[in-house]
C-alpha cells in the first residue's frame, strides 16, 4: 500500500448451515439434484403457506456464533427484507433486522503480513469486533447456461431457496488484504470445526463480501466505501481487495471522486468492475415477520450447546505448544482441521513421543493424504497403527528408511506396522545374545583378520560388522553389532 | 408522502393524475394509524404472529427431516412458462 495511506475493511461472510432440510420448509438441502426437485409451496412462496422454523438451524447457529466468540441473544426477531429479483419467489427474504439471533463477538485471529513471494512474514495475534451474525434464508439461482434464447431469457432453479444461512458482518477492523484472508480462513476452519457448516467457497457454501474503502493515516472520517462482489475464493477476495485499494489511492491522489457502488471481481482481467452504483440502492423496508414467532434462546440452551462442543482450534493449538512443546508453527498445521488435530493427538498419546508423532504426521502421513486426497478420517492407518509405527522406531527396531517404506504399504493397505515389518523381513535383531553368538562366529573364522586388527589395522572394523550384517542378513542392530564387535575384539 | 417512489419500490407504473390522488389518500391513512402512537408501549413486548384463536403459541419448530418435496413438473405446473426444468423469466443481469 501507498506510503501515507491505509485501507478500512468490513466483512461479511454467508455461511450455509449444514442442516438436512432448509430453513422453513421440510424440502431436503442437496446441492447437484434436477432443477426446481427440492420445492414445496413453501420455498415457492405459493399464496398462503406458512414457514415452520427448522430446530437444527437454531443449534448449528448457536454453534457457529460460539465459534465465532458471539453472544446468543435470548430474543431474536425474523423479518422481510423486501426486493423484486427472479429468483425470490415471495417479493421479500427472510431475514433479521434489528434483533439478530447473535451479536457483540470478539474474535482473537492471527494474521501476517506476506513477503513478495506470498509467504507469511510474522504472524500476530489481531482482535475483530464481530458485529452480528443473524439467520435468513438463501434466494434461487439464476441459470444461462445451456438453455435456450438466454439474450433474451433468465432461468430459475428454487432448489437453493429457503436454504439457511447465517450472515457474519465484522466492524470495518481489517486495514489489509491479508488481515481480511486470514480473517476468512479463520472463519471457514471454525465453523467447519463445530460443525456448523461446511464453509466450502467452491461449492459456494461460504460466500463474502468486502466493504472497502481507503484513508490518509490519522484521518478518523471515512471515505465512500466500495462493496466488493463475486469472490469465489479467499485469494481472489484478497486479490479484488488489493486491487480496490489502489484503485482507489489512485483517484483519491488524482482528486478524482470514488464513487460509492458494487463492483465484481473479474478473475479473466485482474480487475474490480462496476456492477450498480448506489443511486439505485435498495430500499428494503424491513419489518417483523407476521408469519414467525420472536426467536426466543434461553441460556440453559446455549451451555448445553457450548457442552457438547468440541475444543475449539485455538485452544487446541495452544495447549498443543504447552503440553508438548511444539512450535508455534507445527502446532498450527496440526490444527489445520478437527479430524487431522485429533488424529494426531491420539498418536502422541498412545507412542508417548509427542514430538515423533508431529514429525510423522506433518511429514509422511501429510504426505499421504495430500497424494491421495484423502482427510484425516478416511486413512486406513488407524491413529493407533501409526502409533505403533512410531513406537517401534523409537525402539530402534527399524531405520528411517524401512520406516517410511512401512508406512507407506500401511497407508495404502491399511495392515498394521507390525505385519507390514514382518513380510518386509524387516525386524531388526537387537538380541544381545543372538547377536554375539554371530559375532563370536565370525572371530572364530576369521583368525587372520582377527590378529591383523588387533595390531594396529583399525581399518578392518568395518570388515567385521559386514560379516555380521552378513551372516544376520542385514537384521542385526548395527549399534548392537558396533558395541558388541568393539568388545569382543579387544581380545 | 413520496408516492412516486412507493410506487416504484412496488414495482407500480403510476400516473401523475393518480398521484395527486393517492397522496392525500395515504396520508390519512398513515395519520388515522399513527393514532396508535398515542399509546405507552414501553413495557409490552410486541406481539407478532403465530397464536392461535384462543391465543395460546402455536408449534414454531420442525424437526430437520426431510418431507416430500414437489416433482419438477409440479413445481413448474403453475408457472406461466416453464422452460427445461427451470422458471423462464425475461432477462436480469
Ligand atoms: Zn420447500
Amino acid at each position: 500500500m501507498k506510503e501515507g495511506w491505509e485501507a478500512v475493511i468490513g466483512m461479511e461472510i454467508h455461511a450455509q448451515l449444514a442442516t438436512a432440510t432448509k430453513i422453513f420448509c421440510g424440502c431436503a438441502v442437496e446441492t447437484g439434484g434436477e432443477p426446481n426437485s427440492n420445492t414445496c409451496p413453501v420455498c415457492l412462496g405459493l399464496p398462503g403457506a406458512l414457514p415452520v422454523l427448522n430446530e437444527n438451524v437454531i443449534e448449528l447457529g448457536a454453534r457457529a456464533a460460539l465459534a465465532l466468540g458471539l453472544e446468543v441473544q435470548g430474543t431474536s426477531i425474523f423479518a422481510r427484507k423486501n426486493y423484486f429479483y427472479p429468483d425470490l419467489p415471495k417479493g421479500y427474504q427472510i431475514s433479521q433486522y434489528d434483533k439478530p439471533f447473535s451479536a457483540n463477538g470478539t474474535l482473537t485471529i492471527m494474521t501476517s503480513e506476506r513477503d513478495a513471494s506470498g509467504h507469511a512474514t510474522e504472524w500476530k495475534p489481531m482482535n475483530i469486533h464481530i458485529q452480528r451474525m443473524h439467520l435468513e434464508e438463501d434466494a434461487g439461482k439464476n441459470v444461462h447456461e445451456g438453455l435456450p434464447d438466454v439474450d433474451k431469457y433468465s432461468y430459475v432453479d428454487l432448489n437453493r431457496a429457503g436454504t439457511p444461512l447465517g450472515e457474519i458482518v465484522t466492524s470495518p477492523d481489517f486495514r489489509t488484504s491479508w488481515q481480511a484472508y486470514d480473517y476468512v480462513n479463520h472463519v471457514r476452519r471454525a465453523l467447519q470445526w463445530v460443525g456448523a457448516s461446511d464453509a466450502d467457497m467452491e461449492k459456494g457454501n461460504l460466500r463474502c463480501e468486502a466493504n472497502v474503502s481507503v484513508r490518509k493515516i490519522g484521518e478518523t472520517d471515512f471515505n465512500n466505501k466500495v462493496e466488493l462482489k463475486n469472490l469465489n475464493s479467499v485469494r481472489f477476495m484478497q486479490k479484488a481487495i488489493e486491487f480496490e485499494i489502489e484503485r482507489q489511492i489512485a483517484a483519491h491522489e488524482a482528486d478524482e471522486p470514488v464513487a460509492q457502488e458494487t463492483r465484481l471481481w473479474d478473475e479473466k482481467n485482474n480487475q474490480t468492475r462496476v456492477m450498480r452504483s448506489k443511486e439505485d440502492a435498495h430500499d428494503y423496508r424491513y419489518f417483523p415477520e407476521p408469519d414467525l414467532q420472536p426467536l426466543k434462546v434461553t441460556p440453559d440452551f446455549v451451555e448445553n450447546v457450548k457442552a457438547r462442543m468440541p475444543e475449539l482450534p485455538d485452544v487446541m493449538r495452544d495447549r498443543f505448544m504447552e503440553t508438548y512443546q511444539l512450535s508455534y508453527s507445527d502446532a498450527s498445521q496440526l490444527v489445520g482441521d478437527r479430524s487431522f488435530a485429533e488424529y494426531y493427538e491420539t498418536v502422541a498419546r498412545i507412542s508417548a513421543n509427542p514430538k515423533l508423532a508431529a514429525n510423522w504426521i506433518l511429514g509422511e502421513f501429510t504426505r499421504e493424504l495430500n497424494s491421495s486426497g484423502k482427510t484425516a478420517d478416511e486413512s486406513l492407518t488407524t491413529a493407533e497403527d501409526l502409533a505403533e509405527l512410531v513406537i517401534t522406531v523409537e525402539a530402534g527396531k527399524i531405520n528411517n528408511n524401512q520406516a517410511k517404506e512401512v508406512f507407506a504399504e500401511m497407508f495404502a493397505t491399511g495392515k498394521p506396522a507390525a505385519k507390514v515389518i514382518e513380510e518386509k523381513g524387516f525386524e531388526q535383531i537387537s538380541d544381545t545374545s543372538a547377536i554375539e553368538r554371530i559375532v563370536d562366529d565370525v572371530i572364530a573364522s576369521s583368525e587372520a583378520n582377527v590378529a591383523a586388527y588387533r595390531g594396529g589395522n583399525d581399518k578392518l572394523f568395518g570388515f567385521f560388522v559386514g560379516q555380521v550384517m552378513k551372516a544376520s542378513q542385514g537384521k542385526a542392530n548395527p549399534k548392537v553389532v558396533n558395541d558388541i564387535l568393539r568388545h569382543r575384539l579387544v581380545g | 408522502m413520496d408516492v412516486r417512489k412507493i410506487a416504484n419500490l412496488a414495482h407500480l407504473e403510476i400516473t401523475d393524475d393518480e398521484v395527486a390522488l393517492y397522496t392525500p389518500q395515504m396520508a390519512d391513512i398513515v395519520k388515522y394509524v399513527e393514532q396508535l402512537n398515542e399509546l405507552d408501549t414501553d413495557s409490552v413486548e410486541p406481539m407478532l404472529g403465530g397464536l392461535t384463536v384462543e391465543g395460546a403459541s402455536t408449534d414454531t419448530m420442525r424437526m430437520d427431516e426431510p418431507r416430500g418435496s414437489f416433482t419438477p413438473e409440479e413445481a413448474l405446473g403453475e408457472a406461466p412458462s416453464g422452460v427445461a426444468g427451470h422458471f423462464q423469466v425475461p432477462k436480469v443481469l
